[in-house]
C-alpha cells in the first residue's frame, strides 16, 4: 500500500515541478538563481500581505458602508497620526527588503577571480562564443527548421530554444562572460542562472555564474534586436570538469585540424554541383533570414540578391562583401563565421541561384584573396 | 452671405461661434478643443488597439501564422506610440481642456489660440507616422523605446517620418502644458487659493511642469538619432566615440517622469470620483497635493531602473534601486486615502465609480509588480520579459485608461447636458474588467517562466498562456465598442441631466447648467 502511494508520488513529482516552472520564476542551478528566486518570492508574499489588507478594506468598506446600509456618510477627513503611521511602516518594509536585496547584488556583481571566461558576442541573429584559456570559438544559431516555424512540420520539444552548437561550461568552477555584440544591442539571458547582461557593441559588460548540476539550459536574447529577435536562442550545456576538459581538448584538435584543411583546400576546385548544393544549405542557414529564401529581400530593409548589379557583374564587389560585411549596415563580415569552402558555395549559389545563371563558380582561392588576416 | 452675416454677429456679440467645419478649425473655445481632444483620443486608441489585435492575433499560436516578425515589429512599436502619445496623453489634455478652466472658474484656457494650434497639429503627426507604415522598408521596427543603434544604423528610411512626427507631439504637448499651467497660475476665481483647488487641477498642474522638463529632452533623444542615422555623427556609435547606452540614460530620463505624466492626472480623476460616490470628502488633501508632488520629483531619480541589465557600476545600481522603491511609500499614501475616504461614507456604484474602484485595485496590483521590479537582482530575471508588459499594462490600461473611462462617465452628463445610460455603461465596465485581466493577469505567468517581450513567436510552454491572454485581448478590444456607442447615445440624447447629477459631487463644474454653456464664468464666481 505505502510502496504504492510513493510511487504514485514519485511519479507525479516532475508534473508538479514542471506545473510550477511554468507559472513562476525557476529557482535555476545556482546559488545566486536560489537567492534570487528567494527574494522575489519574499517581496511576492510582501505584496500579498499588503494586498489582503487594502483590498480587504475596500471590500469591507464596500459592503458595510453602502448607502442602504449607511445612509449617513461621517464626516472626518483628516488625520495627522494615521497619515504618518502609513507613511513610516511601508518605509520601515522597503529597509527591511532593501538589505537583502543588496547583499544579493553584491554577490551578483563580483565577477573576480573566475575559472574560465568567454566571450560572449551577440550579432542579428546568433551568437559567438569564444574561450580565452583556449584556441576554441564558434558561431550558436537557431537549429530549429523554417517549416516548423512556418507551421509546416510539427513542432519539436524544444522549438526554438534548440541550437547547432550549444555553449560548453563546467560545472563547479566559476565561469566568467564577458558579453558585447557586433551590431545592435542584444541580451544574454540563462534563466536557471539568473544572468541576464546586455550585449552593447563597443563595450564589454561582465557577469558570471557557477552550476552546480550537470545538465542542458535554455534561454533567449532578452534585448529587441531586429527582425529575427524572437529566432536567436541561447543554450549551455553544463558538463563534469573531467568531460568539459575532454571536450574542450577535442574541440580544440578539431578547429586546428580545419584550419589546416582550409590551407589545403585552396589547391583544390569543386564542382558546380558541390558548390550549389553546399551554398543552397550555407544560404538557408546564414543569408535568408534577411535576403529571403527568395533571394528577393525586403524592399528598403534588405537588399535583393536576385538579378542586382553586384550579383550579375560585380564579382570581386559580390566577394569582398560577403567576407568582409559592410560597415554602417546590417551586412555582417561572413569571413569569420564561414570556412572558405563555404564561403565559395554560396557566393557561387547566389550568383546562379533564383534565374541569376551567371554560370561563374567561386573556389576557396577566390575567395582567399579578400581574407584580412 | 453666411461669411458675412457670421461677421457681424461676431462684431455684435462677440462669442457666436461660427458655424460648420469652421467652428472646428478656427475654435479657441476651451470646451470644442477639450472635445477634439477626447474624439481624436478616441480614434487613436482604436488604431492603436486594432494593432495590438494584430500582435495578439499572431501570439494566439506558436508558429508564424499571419505576419512576418518585420511586420509584427512595426505593429509593436507603432501600437506603443499611439497607446501612449495618441491615446492617453491627448485625452488628459482634452479633459484639462473641458474641466479645468470649468473647475477653476476660469471663462476659458489663458491661451486660447495656442491651444487650437497644440490640438490641430496633432493628426498631421500621426498621419505622418501612419502614413510611414507604408513606405517601401515598412515604419518604425525598434520598439517606441527606440533604441540606437537599431533606430540609428539599422533602421529602415521610415526613421526620418517618425522622428518629425514625434518632434510635433512633443510641440503639441509642450504648448497644451504651458497652457495649463498658465491658465492655473493667473485665472482662479477669487478666493480659489493653491490649496483650495481641486485635486485634478493639482494633478495636472504637476503634470505640466514635468511635460515642460522632459518633452525637450525626447526631441534631442529623436533629434540625436536622426543626426546619427542621417548626418554622420555619433552620439551613440561607439566607433566614432560615442555610447549606444547614452540613448538608453537620455531616453529614460525623458521616460520615466513620461510614465507619471501618464499617470498623476489618473490621481486627480479618482481623487474627484471617489469622494463623490462615497458622500464623504476626499481624505488628507493636503497629504495627496504633496505625495503628488514628491511621486514628480522621485520621477527624475529613478531612470536607470529601466536599464539594470545594461551594465552599470554597482553604486548606481543601489542608488536607483533604492530610489525607486521610495516612490512606494508616496504612491501607497495616495491609495490609503482613496480607501480611507470610502470608510464609513455612504457608497453608491455607479460607472464612474465601478471604474474609480477597479483603477485603485488594479492599479495597486501594477505598483505591487512596480515594486518587484525595482528590486535589481530580481529584475535581472524580469527585464524585458511579460513580467514587464503585464506590469505596465496594469498600471497604463487598467490604471490610466481606466480612469479616463471613469472621467468621461463621471463628466459626460456636464458635457452633454444627458445622462448616459446606466445599464449599456455597466456592460461597458464589467466585460472590461474580466477580460482586462484575462488580458494582462496571465502575462505574469508567461514573464516569470520566462518568455521575453517583443517576440513574434514563442517556445511551446507559452501557447496556452498565450491563447487566454489573446482570448481577453479580442474581448477587451471588443468591449471599447459597447463604450462608443454609450457615448454616441449620450450625445444624441437622454435623460436631461440636472447641472449637478450626482448628489455627493463638490466643486464649481457642477454650479453650471448641463450641458456646460459654450462661455461659462465670465463673471468669476466667489470662491469662499
Amino acid at each position: 500500500m505505502s510502496t504504492k502511494l510513493i510511487t504514485a508520488l514519485t511519479a507525479m513529482l516532475p508534473f508538479a515541478a514542471s506545473a510550477q516552472s511554468s507559472l513562476n520564476l525557476t529557482q535555476g542551478v545556482t546559488e545566486i538563481s536560489q537567492r534570487v528566486y528567494d527574494l522575489h518570492m519574499t517581496i511576492f508574499y510582501i505584496c500579498c500581505v499588503i494586498g489582503v489588507i487594502v483590498f480587504g478594506a475596500m471590500f469591507v468598506s464596500m459592503v458595510i458602508h453602502r448607502k442602504s446600509k449607511n445612509p449617513k456618510p461621517a464626516t472626518f477627513h483628516e488625520n495627522v497620526k494615521v497619515e504618518i503611521i502609513w507613511t513610516v511602516i511601508p518605509f520601515l518594509i522597503l529597509i527591511g527588503m532593501a538589505i537583502p536585496a543588496t547583499q544579493t547584488l553584491f554577490a551578483m556583481e563580483d565577477t573576480s577571480e573566475a575559472d574560465v571566461t568567454v566571450l560572449v558576442t551577440g550579432s542579428q541573429w546568433k551568437w559567438h562564443y569564444k574561450y580565452f584559456e583556449h584556441d576554441v570559438e564558434y558561431f550558436s544559431l537557431l537549429a530549429t527548421r523554417q517549416d516548423q516555424i512556418n507551421n509546416r512540420l510539427d513542432k519539436g520539444e524544444n522549438y526554438l530554444l534548440e541550437v547547432d552548437r550549444p555553449l560548453v561550461i563546467p560545472t563547479g568552477k566559476k565561469v566568467r562572460f564577458l558579453v558585447t555584440s557586433d551590431d545592435v544591442i542584444h541580451s544574454w539571458w540563462v534563466p536557471d542562472f539568473a544572468v541576464k547582461k546586455d550585449a552593447n557593441p563597443g563595450f564589454i559588460n561582465e557577469a558570471w555564474t557557477k552550476v552546480d548540476k550537470p545538465g542542458i539550459y535554455r534561454g533567449q536574447c532578452a534585448e529587441l534586436c531586429g527582425k529575427d529577435h524572437g529566432f536567436m536562442p541561447v543554450v549551455v550545456i553544463a558538463k563534469e570538469p573531467a568531460e568539459y576538459q575532454a571536450w574542450i581538448s577535442e574541440q580544440e584538435a578539431v578547429q586546428k585540424q580545419a584550419k589546416e584543411e582550409e590551407q589545403r583546400l585552396l589547391s583544390m576546385s569543386m564542382s558546380k554541383d558541390e558548390l550549389m548544393e553546399l551554398g543552397e544549405r550555407i544560404y538557408l542557414g546564414n543569408c535568408a533570414a534577411c535576403h529571403q529564401p527568395n533571394g528577393e529581400g525586403i524592399p528598403g530593409v534588405f537588399p535583393s540578391l536576385k538579378g542586382t548589379n553586384m550579383v550579375m557583374n560585380d564579382k570581386s564587389g559580390h566577394i569582398d562583401i560577403v567576407v568582409n560585411g559592410k560597415a554602417g549596415t546590417s551586412m555582417q563580415a561572413f569571413g569569420n563565421q564561414l570556412s572558405l569552402r563555404e564561403l565559395a558555395a554560396v557566393i557561387t549559389y547566389e550568383r546562379n541561384a533564383w534565374g541569376n545563371n551567371t554560370g561563374d563558380l567561386i573556389q576557396a582561392a577566390d575567395v582567399n584573396q579578400f581574407v584580412k588576416e | 452671405m453666411s461669411t458675412v452675416a457670421g461677421e457681424m454677429d461676431h462684431t455684435d456679440h462677440h462669442h457666436h461661434a461660427p458655424s460648420g467645419i469652421t467652428r472646428w478649425l478656427f475654435t479657441t473655445n476651451h470646451k470644442d478643443i477639450g472635445s477634439m481632444y477626447l474624439w481624436f483620443s478616441f480614434i487613436m486608441f482604436l488604431v492603436g488597439g486594432s494593432m495590438a489585435m494584430v500582435i495578439r492575433a499572431e501570439l494566439f499560436q506558436p508558429g508564424l501564422q499571419l505576419v512576418d516578425p518585420h511586420f509584427f515589429n512595426q505593429m509593436t512599436t507603432v501600437h506603443g506610440l499611439i497607446m501612449v502619445f495618441g491615446a492617453v496623453m491627448p485625452a488628459f489634455t482634452g479633459l484639462a481642456n473641458w474641466m479645468v478652466p470649468l473647475m477653476i472658474g476660469a471663462p476659458d484656457m489663458a491661451l486660447p489660440r495656442m491651444n487650437n494650434w497644440s490640438f490641430w497639429i496633432l493628426p498631421f503627426a500621426f498621419a505622418i507616422l501612419l502614413a510611414s507604415l507604408f513606405m517601401e522598408g515598412g515604419g518604425p521596427a525598434f520598439g517606441w523605446t527606440f533604441y540606437a543603434p537599431l533606430s540609428t544604423t539599422y533602421s529602415s528610411d521610415s526613421t526620418a517620418l517618425f522622428v518629425f512626427s514625434v518632434h510635433i507631439m512633443g510641440i503639441s504637448s509642450i504648448m497644451g502644458a504651458i497652457n495649463v499651467i498658465v491658465t492655473i497660475m493667473n485665472m482662479r476665481a477669487p478666493g480659489m487659493t493653491y490649496m483650495k483647488m481641486p485635486l485634478f487641477v493639482w494633478t495636472w498642474f504637476i503634470t505640466a511642469f514635468l511635460l515642460i522638463a522632459v518633452m525637450p529632452v525626447l526631441a534631442g533623444a529623436v533629434t540625436m538619432v536622426l543626426t546619427d542615422k542621417y548626418f554622420g555623427t555619433s552620439f551613440f556609435d561607439a566607433a566614432g566615440g560615442g555610447d549606444p547606452v547614452l540613448f538608453q540614460h537620455i531616453f529614460w530620463f525623458f521616460g520615466h517622469p513620461e510614465v507619471y505624466i501618464m499617470i498623476l492626472p489618473s490621481f486627480g480623476i479618482i481623487s474627484a470620483i471617489i469622494p463623490a460616490f462615497s458622500r464623504k470628502r476626499l481624505f488628507g488633501y493636503s497629504s495627496m497635493v504633496y505625495a503628488t508632488a514628491a511621486i514628480a520629483g522621485l520621477s527624475f531619480i529613478v531612470w536607470a531602473h529601466h536599464m539594470f541589465t545594461t551594465g552599470m557600476p554597482v553604486a548606481a545600481e543601489i542608488f536607483f534601486m533604492y530610489a525607486t522603491m521610495l516612490i512606494s511609500v508616496p504612491t501607497g499614501v495616495k491609495v490609503f486615502n482613496w480607501v480611507a475616504t470610502m470608510w464609513r461614507g455612504s457608497i453608491t456604484f455607479e460607472t464612474p465609480m465601478l471604474f474609480a474602484l477597479a483603477f485603485v485595485i488594479l492599479f495597486t496590483i501594477g505598483g505591487f509588480s512596480g515594486l518587484m521590479l525595482a528590486i535589481t537582482p530580481v529584475d535581472f530575471q524580469y527585464h524585458d520579459t511579460y513580467f514587464v508588459v503585464a506590469h505596465f499594462h496594469y498600471v497604463l490600461v487598467s490604471g490610466a485608461i481606466f480612469s479616463i473611462m471613469a472621467a468621461a462617465y463621471y463628466w459626460l452628463p456636464k458635457w452633454t447636458g444627458h445622462m448616459y445610460d446606466e445599464t449599456l455603461a455597466k456592460w461597458h465596465f464589467w466585460c472590461s474588467l474580466i477580460s482586462v485581466n484575462l488580458l494582462f493577469f496571465p502575462m505574469h505567468f508567461a514573464g516569470l517562466a520566462g518568455m521575453p517581450r517583443r517576440i513574434p513567436d514563442y517556445s511551446l510552454q507559452f501557447a496556452d498562456i498565450n491563447q487566454i491572454v489573446s482570448i481577453g485581448g479580442f474581448a477587451f478590444g471588443l468591449s471599447q465598442l459597447i463604450f462608443l456607442w454609450v457615448v454616441i447615445k449620450c450625445a444624441r440624447g437622454g435623460e436631461k441631466a440636472p447641472a449637478k447629477p450626482w448628489e455627493g459631487a463638490e466643486g464649481l463644474e457642477w454650479t453650471v447648467p448641463s450641458p456646460a454653456p459654450y462661455h461659462t464664468f465670465e463673471t468669476p464666481p466667489e470662491v469662499k
